[in-house]
C-alpha cells in the first residue's frame, strides 16, 4: 500500500524545511553564485529573507492560493528562491525549459493557466511577450536581469528587485497573511508541477506533492549518506525533475550548498573552482570530457603520454576494485598511489572531480569503457534509473556494487514488479499525484493500487537483485521459438564501438536476429586514412570489404558478450549489412532526437530485410533520399550481406521463462 | 529637425538624442603634400550612433584620429562641449572621456583578457607609485573598484568564460570584443570604433551589432564608428557622414545618404565621357 500516513517529526513542506534549516544552521552557506568574477554566497538565514521578500512581493501583486507561477531561466539562486516563495504563498511553481521555443512555452503556459511568470532575462521575457496573444491570462511578468529591458513597457513587467522591495515594504500589511498561507501547507499539498518533455504527443504536467519530494529526498539522501557540508553544482535545466530533487529536495533536506555557475560557457571553470562532492551528469557530458582529455593527451609530450598510458591502464584494473572494496595486492596499491600522485590526482583536479564522493549518471546507456574510465580514476560514479513520475528515484546503485550494465537495486521505499511482458512497474512514496488536467493519461499510467508503468522492459538479476533495463517495453518482442527479443540492448552494445554510429536489429517473430549497421564516417574515415584506404563517399566506404571485416569483428564480439546472458542469448546477430546511406531524420528514419523509428525503417528497407532472411549474399536496392534543401533524389547500391559467428547451439540456449 | 544644436529630440524607435557634443569645423589635415582631409565640417550629438563611411583611402581613419587627438589638423577647429579644443596629446583626449578601438587589434597578446581590460582603467588610477608598490591604502581601494568595473563590462559583453585566457589564444571575433571591453571600461562618454566588424563572419557581426546597440542603450554612450559593411552601417547608425578623397560628400540619416547621387556615384563609380 502507498503510505498515506504522515510521518512524525518530518517537516511537511519545503518552506517548513527551510525554516528548520534557518533554525539549525542559519549561518551556513545555502547558495552560491559566481557573479562579477566572485563567488557570492547566501546563508540559509539570508536566503530565507530573500525568499520572504519575494513571497511578500508576490502577495502584493495578488498571487492566489493554487495559482501556477511559471519560472523560466538558467540556474540562479533567485529563481530557486522564487520557486520556494511561490510555495510559501500557496501557489505552485512550474519551472519551464529555458531553451524551449516560444510555441512550446505557449502550450505549457496555456495548459497550466499561469497568471504570473518569473523570467531570468530579456530572452525569456521576449518569448513570453511573443505568445501573449495566446495566453492573455498572464497578468504579471517578473524578470531578474534588467539588461535590455529598460525601455520595455512596464505596466505588466516588474524587476524581481522591485518586487522584493515592494514585498519588504509590505511586511507589516501582508506578513500575517504570508505566515497563514505557509502554515496551511501540508504533506499532500502540491509541491511543484513539472512538464515531461514528451517524446510522443504534447507535454504532460506531472503534479508532485510535498510527500513525493520530501520522502524521496529523505530516502535518497540517507541512501548515499549526503551531508550538510556537501557541495553541488546546479547546472541542469531547472524544469527537469532531477534538478528539482538535487537542488531543492535533497539540498533542503540535508542542508547542503547549491552552487550556480556564472554562465553556461564557464561551467567547466566553475566546476573546477567549486569541486562538488555530489555530482550528476548525463552520459553525454562524461563522454565529451573523456574525449577532450584523450585528445589533449595525444598532443602531449612523449614522456607525459607514456606515463599517462601506463598509470591509466594500471588504474583501469585496480581502481574499480579498490572502489568496490575488493582485495588489492600491496604492490598494486603502491603503484596506484604513485599514479594518483603523478597523473590521476592532477587529472581529477583539472576536471573538477577531486572531491566527488557520490557521482551519478542516468538518462541513457553509458558506454562501459567511459564508465570504467571514471571509476578507474577513483571517482565513485554510479547509475540510477528514474522518471519524473517517480520523483526521480526508482533504482540506484549502492556503493561497492557498481556495474555499467545494471541500474542498481530498488531505492529505499520503492517496490518493483516485472509484468508478464517484461515491463517494469514501481510503487513508492515518490509516485506522482496525477497528470494535471489529464485524468485519462493518469489512469493509464498509474493503477488504483499505485503501481506505475515505466514503459521500459527489464528484469531483476538473480543473485544480485539488480535491475537491468533492456529496452522500451513496446519494442521488446519474442522470437519464433519464444526467446526474448530486445533490439535496443544489442544495438547499444553495437553502438559502443566508435566505428558504429547507428544499428537497427530485427528478429521479432523470426528464427534469428539480423542487423543494419551505419558506420561512423568520422571514426571509420580516420581509420581509412591511417590504413591508406581511398574512398569517395559514405557509400563507397560503407561497401569496402575491409570495413565489412572490421564491422564483422565488432558484431561477433557483441555476440560473444550477448551469449553470456541466458535470457538474451537469442538476440545474437546472425547476419548483417552496412547500409548505403546514413539514417536521417530528414528521411523520417530517426526522430529529431536521433532515436530509431523501427516501423518506418522496416517498411522502407523491406527488400533488404527479406534478402537477409532469404540467405542471399548480396542485394541490389534503390532508396529515396531527401537532401538538406528539401529536394529528393534516389540512390542505388548493391549491398553485401555478411554472416557473423554466433556462440552456443540452439539446444543449450535457455528459453526465457515467462 | 536637426538644426537646433542645443535641443534634444526623440528618434522614431524611441531613443533620445541629445544636443551637439562635438563639432568639427572646417578640418583640413595634410601629410606633406598629401591632403588627407579637406575642409570637413560635421557634428556629433550626445547619445547618437554616428557612422563615417567612404571608399578605401577616403580619409575615414584620419578623421577618427583627429577626433581622438592622435593627429592635430593644420586648419580648422574641434569644438568639444562648447569649447574649442587646443592641440592635445591622445592621453589628454582620453581623460576627457573619449575612448577608441583600433582597426588592427592593439591588445597585449601575452596578457589575460582581464589584465587587458584593466589597462583601460589607467586613467582612473590616481594612487602614487609608493602606494602601488606596497598595494596600500588608495591603491588597494582603487584596484577593488577597477576590478569591479572591469567585471561589470565582462558581464555585459558576456566574456566571463575567457576572463583568464591570454588574448593571443583567442579567435579574432573575441579579440575585437575584448578591445571593445577595454574601451568601455574607461567609462567613455564618446566611443570611437574603427571598423569594429572588419574580418568577422555573419554571426560575429550580429553579436557585435547587438553589443554596440546595447552599449548605446544601456550607458547612453555616444558612438562614432567607421565601417565598410553597408548593411551594418545603415541598420545601426542614426546619422552618417560620407567621405570620398578627403572630402565630405554626404551627411544625414541613412535614408538620406542612400538617396544622395554623389554617394551613389562614389560607391558605384561613374562613367567618364
Amino acid at each position: 500500500m502507498v503510505a498515506t500516513d504522515t510521518p512524525t517529526g518530518v517537516p511537511q513542506s519545503v518552506p517548513a524545511l527551510l525554516a528548520r534549516n534557518v533554525a539549525a544552521m542559519g549561518s551556513k552557506p545555502a547558495y552560491r553564485e559566481k557573479e562579477f568574477g566572485i563567488w557570492q554566497s547566501w546563508s540559509w538565514a539570508e536566503a530565507a529573507q530573500e525568499i520572504d521578500a519575494i513571497a511578500l512581493g508576490l502577495l502584493a501583486l495578488g498571487v492566489a492560493r493554487g495559482d501556477h507561477v511559471a519560472i523560466i531561466g538558467r540556474n540562479r539562486p533567485a529563481l530557486y528562491w522564487s520557486m520556494v516563495a511561490a510555495q510559501k504563498v500557496g501557489a505552485v511553481p512550474v519551472p519551464l525549459y529555458q531553451d524551449a521555443v516560444a510555441e512550446e512555452m505557449a502550450y505549457v503556459l496555456e495548459h497550466c493557466f499561469a497568471r504570473f511568470v518569473i523570467c531570468g532575462d530579456q530572452e525569456q521575457v521576449d518569448k513570453v511577450l511573443e505568445v501573449q496573444e495566446r495566453v492573455p491570462q498572464i497578468e504579471h511578468i517578473i524578470y531578474q536581469d534588467a539588461r535590455g529591458l529598460r525601455k520595455y513597457d512596464h505596466t505588466k513587467l516588474h524587476s524581481l528587485a522591485s518586487v522584493q522591495a515592494e514585498g519588504r515594504a509590505a511586511q507589516e500589511r501582508l506578513g500575517r497573511e504570508l505566515a497563514a498561507r505557509t502554515a496551511e501547507l501540508d504533506f499532500d499539498a502540491t509541491c511543484v508541477m513539472l512538464y515531461t518533455s514528451g517524446t510522443t504527443g504534447k507535454p504532460k504536467g506531472v503534479v508532485l506533492s510535498n510527500r513525493n519530494i520530501i520522502m524521496t529526498a529523505k530516502a535518497s539522501s540517507e541512501f548515499d549518506r549526503l551531508r550538510a557540508d556537501d557541495e553541488v553544482l546546479a547546472y541542469l535545466p531547472m524544469a527537469w525533475v532531477g534538478d528539482f530533487i538535487f537542488s531543492i529536495g535533497q539540498a533542503y533536506w540535508t542542508g547542503f550548498c547549491v552552487n550556480c555557475p556564472e554562465s553556461a560557457e564557464t561551467l567547466l571553470i566553475d566546476l573546477r573552482e567549486i569541486g562538488p562532492t555530489y555530482y550528476f551528469a548525463p552520459p553525454r557530458v562524461f563522454e565529451t570530457l573523456l574525449t577532450s582529455v584523450m585528445i589533449r593527451m595525444e598532443d602531449a609530450g612523449t614522456l607525459k603520454r607514456r606515463l599517462f598510458q601506463y598509470f591509466l591502464n594500471h588504474a583501469k584494473v585496480v581502481g574499480p576494485k579498490m572502489l568496490d572494496g575488493k582485495p588489492v595486492g600491496m604492490l598494486d596499491r603502491l603503484t596506484y598511489q604513485l599514479g594518483n600522485l603523478l597523473i590521476i590526482g592532477p587529472l581529477k583536479n583539472t576536471l573538477g572531480m577531486s572531491r566527488i564522493r557520490v557521482g551519478y549518471t542516468a538518462g541513457e546507456a553509458i558506454g562501459p569503457e567511459i564508465f570504467d574510465f571514471y571509476r578507474a580514476l577513483g571517482i565513485n560514479l554510479k547509475q540510477l534509473y528514474g522518471q519524473t513520475e517517480a520523483s526521480v528515484f526508482i533504482t540506484q546503485q549502492p556503493d561497492h556494487e557498481v556495474r555499467p550494465d545494471t541500474v542498481g537495486v530498488p531505492s529505499p521505499g520503492v517496490e518493483i514488479r516485472i509484468a508478464e511482458n517484461g515491463e517494469v512497474y514501481y510503487r513508492s512514496p515518490g509516485v506522482f499525484v496525477e497528470y494535471y488536467k489529464n485524468s485519462e493519461a493518469t489512469a493509464s499510467t498509474k493503477d488504483a493500487e499505485g503501481w506505475v508503468a515505466t514503459g521500459d522492459a527489464g528484469f531483476i538479476e538473480e543473485g544480485t537483485g539488480h535491475l537491468r533495463i533492456i529496452d522500451r517495453a513496446k519494442d521488446v518482442g519474442k522470437m519464433a521459438d519464444g526467446r526474448l527479443f530486445a533490439p535496443k540492448y544489442v544495438e547499444n552494445k553495437l553502438k559502443f564501438f566508435p566505428n558504429i554510429l547507428e544499428a537497427v536489429v530485427f528478429g521479432n517473430g523470426r528464427q534469428m536476429c539480423t542487423a543494419f549497421i551505419n558506420i561512423d564516417l568520422t571514426a571509420v574515415g580516420n581509420w581509412a586514412e591511417r590504413n591508406n584506404i581511398a574512398y569517395g563517399s559514405y557509400q563507397e566506404l560503407a561497401g569496402h570489404p575491409r570495413v565489412l571485416d572490421m564491422i564483422q569483428s565488432h558484431v561477433e564480439e557483441v555476440n560473444r558478450s550477448v551469449s553470456v546472458d541466458d535470457m538474451l542469448s537469442g538476440c545474437q546477430v546472425h547476419r548483417f549489412l552496412i547500409l548505403h546511406k546514413e539514417l536521417d531524420a530528414d528521411d523520417g528514419e530517426l526522430t529529431r532526437t536521433r532515436k530509431v523509428r523501427r516501423r518506418i525503417i522496416e517498411e522502407k528497407f523491406a527488400d533488404l530485410i527479406e534478402a537477409m532472411y532469404g540467405g542471399k549474399r548480396e542485394q541490389y536496392t534503390e532508396t529515396e533520399v531527401t537532401y538538406e534543401d528539401g529536394r529528393k533524389g534516389r540512390i542505388s547500391a548493391t549491398l553485401q550481406i555478411r554472416d557473423a559467428a554466433t556462440v552456443g547451439g540452439t539446444q543449450d540456449r535457455r528459453v526465457a521463462a515467462e | 529637425m536637426l538644426d537646433a544644436k542645443s535641443k534634444s529630440f526623440t528618434t522614431a524607435d524611441g531613443r533620445t538624442i541629445g544636443p551637439v557634443v562635438m563639432e568639427m569645423r572646417n578640418i583640413t589635415l595634410r601629410f606633406g603634400g598629401v591632403v588627407a582631409i579637406k575642409d570637413i565640417s560635421f557634428d556629433i550629438r550626445e547619445g547618437e550612433i554616428r557612422a563615417i563611411i567612404g571608399p578605401n583611402g577616403a580619409g575615414k581613419s584620419s578623421m577618427l584620429n583627429v577626433i581622438s587627438g592622435f593627429y592635430n589638423p593644420q586648419e580648422g577647429e574641434v569644438i568639444y562641449r562648447g569649447a574649442k579644443r587646443p592641440p592635445m596629446r591622445p592621453y589628454q583626449v582620453a581623460r576627457q572621456g573619449i575612448a577608441r578601438t583600433f582597426q588592427n587589434i592593439a591588445l597585449f597578446d601575452g596578457m589575460s583578457v582581464l589584465d587587458n581590460i584593466m589597462t583601460g582603467r589607467l586613467n582612473h588610477m590616481k594612487a602614487s607609485i609608493f602606494d602601488q608598490a606596497f598595494w596600500w591604502g588608495r591603491a588597494q581601494r582603487e584596484e577593488v573598484e577597477n576590478r569591479r568595473k572591469a567585471e561589470e563590462v565582462i558581464d555585459f559583453l558576456q566574456i566571463q568564460n575567457i576572463r583568464k585566457t591570454p588574448v593571443g589564444r583567442l579567435p579574432y571575433g573575441l579579440k575585437k570584443r575584448v578591445e571593445l571591453a577595454r574601451a568601455l571600461v574607461a567609462e567613455p562618454s564618446i566611443l570611437l570604433l574603427d571598423e569594429p566588424m572588419a574580418g568577422m563572419n555573419v554571426e560575429e557581426k550580429e553579436d557585435m551589432s547587438r553589443f554596440i546597440l546595447d552599449v548605446n542603450d544601456e550607458f547612453g554612450t555616444t558612438i562614432v564608428l567607421i565601417e565598410h559593411d553597408m548593411g551594418v552601417v545603415m541598420d545601426l547608425s542614426d546619422r552618417v557622414v560620407v567621405m570620398d578623397y578627403g572630402r565630405k560628400i554626404g551627411d544625414g540619416t541613412p535614408d538620406e545618404v542612400r538617396r544622395n547621387q554623389e554617394v551613389i556615384d562614389a560607391y558605384l563609380g561613374v562613367a567618364h565621357d
